[in-house]
């Protein structure tokens, strides 16, 4: 394999989390590095989904401290992780229902354009070789996942597991850094998963780009993940290689449920 | 020949991002220009310019600016008119105390005060949606008119904020007559149509759109829900203000504050339910439709019933009839009659072989 795996580029220390009096997340510290797919798993309601909010700014822990390549960050809203390249797919699809595929996945685009509204009116000039210039890189990215004869097609026809598949083109024509990914199979066929685990993989291996992975199904998550970190009712309760995982005992008992 | 797009090909993402990718369909505009433009006034009366096509014309830009605001950022406003009345009144106090000032800067300058008042009045929507939303562009509605009442400086102290707009000259050309007005109205509206169709197919349409549509998800991606609902507000308000401007000049030329009132505001939501929703053709088809069809019912109803039905019947009918025709479109139809349009296209695209 091309890619090498590099220094910690999110670390994550003693976050807590809390809505009201449920307990999201209970100090926990973990970290991503460069390069790596990362996986995260738990039992429902663990506090994987809340633990990627916390990372892409949408929620904001009580307790702890985020470094990001090295630096401590302060309250960032979502819209500035999207600024330092954190991409992300949702675990319930959150398209823009009333665009077309190609309109939902150059929205992902709209950070490296730079021109304002006025040059939009006026269109002609600036504004028209900006919109290709961006076309030509989602038309790659269409491409890439196979989805060019859905490209004119309103999201809202869509079958579920393509659906999915557009998501994950939103987000990688931004061209992040870090890719968090909620649940990307999830209600997918075999073969969809076999698809999508595929692109998961090119696209690490490619652009060498961070993946942070939810994913329920274990023989996916142990294939190709690097680490995996485990969660039980927000707290953490493993960390580390495939193997490692497989054999902690206190991961088994969480999955097999003899303590609840 | 007829509406076919065989034999188009697209060979660069250019031709793919026209405003009009099939041929048939940029004819046809250019028809439209020719016919709205040229042959219309040549052709019509002075009762359709004035009562008709002028109206139209004017509530379509209204219509425009909220279906911007509400129909593509997805914030729902109930305060259209009370911004016609800010751009009205503004124009009218930039031509009054600044000698010397140019018709067409006095114009946008007024869509620019409209659109300061706009943000003004958005700034809640960054806290509040939907209904709430709505309840509070309606505390703008009341409050602009109010303000333009109870001020005198605003109507430069005519009795009852009547005011009367001044003479409209653009490079010494006074625009007098209704096919004048008409031509300069149309050429307004149809280059800030131009506009518009521009801002919503590209970045700043997208952002809207997205804001719209799923604002978490907007965010994540990186757009600002402040700048964007903001901007919405003001385009939509400038929008609004110009056509409110253009209300005063080139159709009725006294306006008072009480002629917008809310219920020109829900004519103009009326108006983008049965045109379209989201939709930049939408807003004039609902226009005409709705400045239409009360001279239609007055025309056809008594020829048909005579005086049987009595004088009231007519324009309680009318009122039936709208109220009938936006529950059809809320429920069966959300896109409006450009909807209804774009379906009738795909079939002719496709005929005869629907397969
Ligand atoms: N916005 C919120 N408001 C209140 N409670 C929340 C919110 N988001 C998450 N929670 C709670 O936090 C806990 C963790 O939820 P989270 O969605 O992170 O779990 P998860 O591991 O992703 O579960 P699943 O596998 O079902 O997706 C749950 O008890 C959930 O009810
Ligand atoms: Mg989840």
């Amino acid at each position: 394999m091309a890619r090498k795996i590099g220094d910690v580029i999110v670390d994550l220390q003693n976050i807590s989390l809390r809505f009201g009096g449920v307990k999201a997340l209970t100090d926990i510290s973990f970290n991503v590095k460069e390069h790596e797919i990362r996986s995260i798993i738990g039992p429902n309601g663990a506090g994987k989904s809340s633990m990627l909010n916390v990372i892409n700014g949408v929620y904001h822990p009580q307790e702890g401290q985020i470094f990001f390549k090295g630096q401590l960050r302060k309250k960032m809203e979502p819209h500035e992780a999207a600024e330092q390249g954190i991409a992300r797919t949702f675990q319930n699809i959150a398209l823009f229902k009333g665009m077309t595929v190609l309109d939902n996945i150059m929205t992902g685009r709209n950070l490296k354009m730079k021109c304002n509204f006025l040059q939009h009116a006026l269109y002609w000039g600036a504004a028209q070789k900006e919109e290709i210039a961006h076309r030509i890189k989602v038309e790659e990215v269409i491409e890439f996942l196979e989805i060019q004869d859905i490209r004119k097609t309103p999201v809202g026809r869509l079958p579920y597991g393509l659906q999915k598949r557009v998501e994950l083109a939103r987000a990688l024509a931004a061209e992040p850094h870090i890719l968090l990914l909620d649940e990307p199979m999830a209600g997918m066929n075999v073969e969809e998963k076999q698809d999508m685990c595929r692109f998961i993989l090119d696209v690490n291996d490619h652009y060498g780009t961070t993946i942070v992975l939810i994913e329920h199904d274990m023989g996916v998550v142990m294939d190709i993940s690097d680490r995996v970190v485990v969660l039980d009712y927000g707290k953490k309760i493993g960390d580390g290689e495939p193997d490692e995982v497989k054999n902690n005992p206190e991961v088994i008992k969480a999955y097999l449920g003899t303590s609840h | 020949m007829l509406y076919r797009e065989a034999g188009q090909f697209k060979a660069s993402y250019a031709e793919d991002a026209r405003i009009f990718p099939i041929r048939q369909d940029r004819i046809g505009f250019w028809v439209l220009m020719l016919v709205f433009g040229v042959a219309v006034p040549l052709l019509t009366n002075e009762y359709w310019l004035k009562a008709i096509l002028i109206p139209v014309l004017i509530f379509s830009l209204a219509a425009l600016g909220l279906n911007i605001l509400t129909g593509y950022a997805g914030q729902l406003s109930l305060g259209s008119a009370a911004f016609m009345a800010v751009g009205a009144f503004a124009a009218y106090n930039f031509m009054l105390r600044i000698d010397g000032m140019p018709f067409l800067v006095a114009l946008v300058l007024a869509g620019l005060t409209s659109a300061a008042v706009g943000i003004v009045f958005g700034l809640p929507s960054l806290r509040i949606k939907g209904f709430y939303l709505a309840v509070a562009t309606l505390a703008a509605q009341f409050f602009i008119v109010w303000a333009l009442v109870k001020f005198p400086w605003f109507s430069n102290n005519s009795s009852s904020g009547v005011v009367t707009a001044q003479a409209v000259t653009i490079l010494g050309y006074t625009f007098e007559s209704p096919e004048a007005k008409y031509v300069l109205t149309f050429l307004i509206v149809a280059f800030m149509a131009l506009l518009a169709k521009n801002m919503v197919r590209s970045s700043t349409g997208r952002a809207w759109m997205a804001v719209r549509d799923m604002d978490v998800a907007a965010q994540v991606i990186g757009f600002r829900l402040m700048r964007t609902k903001l901007l919405a507000f003001a385009v939509s308000s400038f929008y609004c203000g110009v056509a409110g401007a253009l209300y005063a000049y080139t159709y009725i030329g006294t306006v008072e504050p009480e002629g917008f009132n809310l219920d020109l505001s829900f004519k103009i939501l009326f108006m983008i339910i049965i045109g379209g929703v989201g939709s930049i053709m939408g807003s004039f088809l609902g226009a005409a439709f709705i400045v239409l069809l009360p001279i239609f019912l007055d025309n056809v109803v008594p020829a048909l019933f005579g005086d049987a039905l009595g004088a009231g019947f007519v324009s309680n009918f009318q009122l039936i009839i709208f109220g009938g025709l936006i529950i059809f479109f809320l429920i069966v139809e959300p896109h409006g009659l450009a909807r209804l349009w774009q379906i009738a296209k795909e079939k002719l695209r496709l005929w005869p072989f629907p397969h």
